[in-house]
């Protein structure tokens, strides 16, 4: 079960720079760690991130082992126009995940 | 005025005996949470509802509220209704006396009897993903409320059972909960600060862990740190310290859900 929180500003004028933060459920298994019986645990991690803003990509960032369980990203864009912000995070074993918000811009 | 010596005596050794158990009582005025001790990065992570890790568990508890579940194919809002204004509260007097058991249950005690009875569904298991889920929702209600928990005739006993073991010596390295957390606050363990060990922000998001946790969890934690024996998950002798701990952090408010380190 995929969970994940988006934060982005519900309002912002025209041009101004606006910070995005999103946090997503998930353990992000590096694959490194053995059971105790020796048995290599396999590897569960998310692969890439994305975030369109009106379709354009104003974001990506691959991730790789050894990252933190439950993935924080902040980073900042630029408020162009009104219109949906949509975050994708694909990864192992088939692992999708999708979120999007809303800005309105004046 | 034979009669009266032998009773000042008792008298006395009573005071002695209760003074030397509470020396290092910590007092009201300088309790302090546990996020009191955390770093600034810590801090923000609590603050921020996006950042706090404990939001999932949070999130995911909202989704098992609605959902129907059980052979009575009922969920926790079909009786509850909006978990805002019915549960509001409720995670602050928790450990609370149960008249069926004629002891205390805590939380996550509780939403496991409200499965068994109302929904007919299965238990579940103590740091299970689903019970945190629902134990970090139901206690998200009642952030920012004081810690209320009632203490009576029939929660008394329970509660002195609490404090007792909390000022008992025990494990291998002969260490009271007290003496790391009444009488050395503060001060370092290793690399942390040890806090005053107020349950204020259960379940919390435990950096170590990686995960969300529940207060039996980190006093099974504490015990094996001290090498003393731990008690099963749910056993009497946790929730009454749980009770104690609720008790001895009364008024302060719930943080739920807590970030620490």
């Amino acid at each position: 079960m995929a969970n994940a929180l988006v934060n982005v500003p519900a309002r912002a004028r025209r041009g101004e720079i606006i910070e995005v933060k999103t946090l997503i459920s998930h353990p992000m298994e590096t694959g490194y760690r053995r059971t105790q019986l020796g048995a290599r645990i396999p590897r569960d991690i998310i692969r890439l991130f994305v975030c369109t803003y009106n379709g354009t990509e104003v974001f990506r960032a691959e991730l790789h082992p050894a990252i933190a369980a439950n993935p924080f990203f902040v980073f900042s864009t630029v408020a162009t126009e009104s219109g949906t912000l949509a975050f994708q995070w694909t990864g192992d074993n088939g692992f999708s995940a999708t979120e999007s918000a809303t800005i309105t811009v004046e | 005025m034979s009669g009266r010596a032998p009773h000042l005596l008792a008298a006395f050794s009573v005071i002695a005996l209760a003074g030397a158990t509470f020396a290092g009582e910590i007092p009201m005025t300088e309790r302090r949470s546990g996020y009191d001790f955390l770093s600034r990065e810590t801090r923000a992570m609590q603050d921020d509802d996006t950042a706090n890790p404990g939001m999932l568990a949070v999130l995911e508890g909202g989704a098992l509220w609605a959902r129907k579940t059980g052979a009575a194919g009922r969920a926790c809002a079909d009786c509850h209704g909006d978990a805002g204004a019915s549960m509001k509260g409720v995670a602050a007097r928790y450990p609370a006396f149960d008249a069926t058991l004629k002891r205390p249950v805590n939380l996550e005690q509780r939403i496991n009897r409200c499965r068994a009875d109302r929904q007919q569904a299965p238990r579940l298991a103590y740091e299970s993903r689903e019970l945190l889920a629902l134990t970090a929702y139901v206690a998200r209600q009642s952030r920012g409320l004081p810690i209320d928990v009632a203490i009576d005739a029939r929660t008394q006993p329970f509660l002195d059972n609490g404090r007792a073991a909390f000022y008992r010596r025990q494990g291998q390295l002969n260490l009271a909960c007290s003496q790391c957390h009444d009488d050395n606050w503060g001060r370092r363990l290793a690399g942390n600060v040890i806090p005053q060990a107020h349950p204020t922000g259960y379940p919390v998001y435990r950096l170590e862990w990686q995960g969300l946790g529940s207060l039996q969890r980190r006093l099974r934690n504490c015990l094996v740190g001290i090498r003393a024996e731990s008690h099963e998950y749910g056993a009497p002798e946790l929730v009454e310290l749980e009770l104690f701990l609720m008790w001895r952090a009364r008024g302060m408010a719930i943080e739920t859900p807590g970030v620490r380190p």
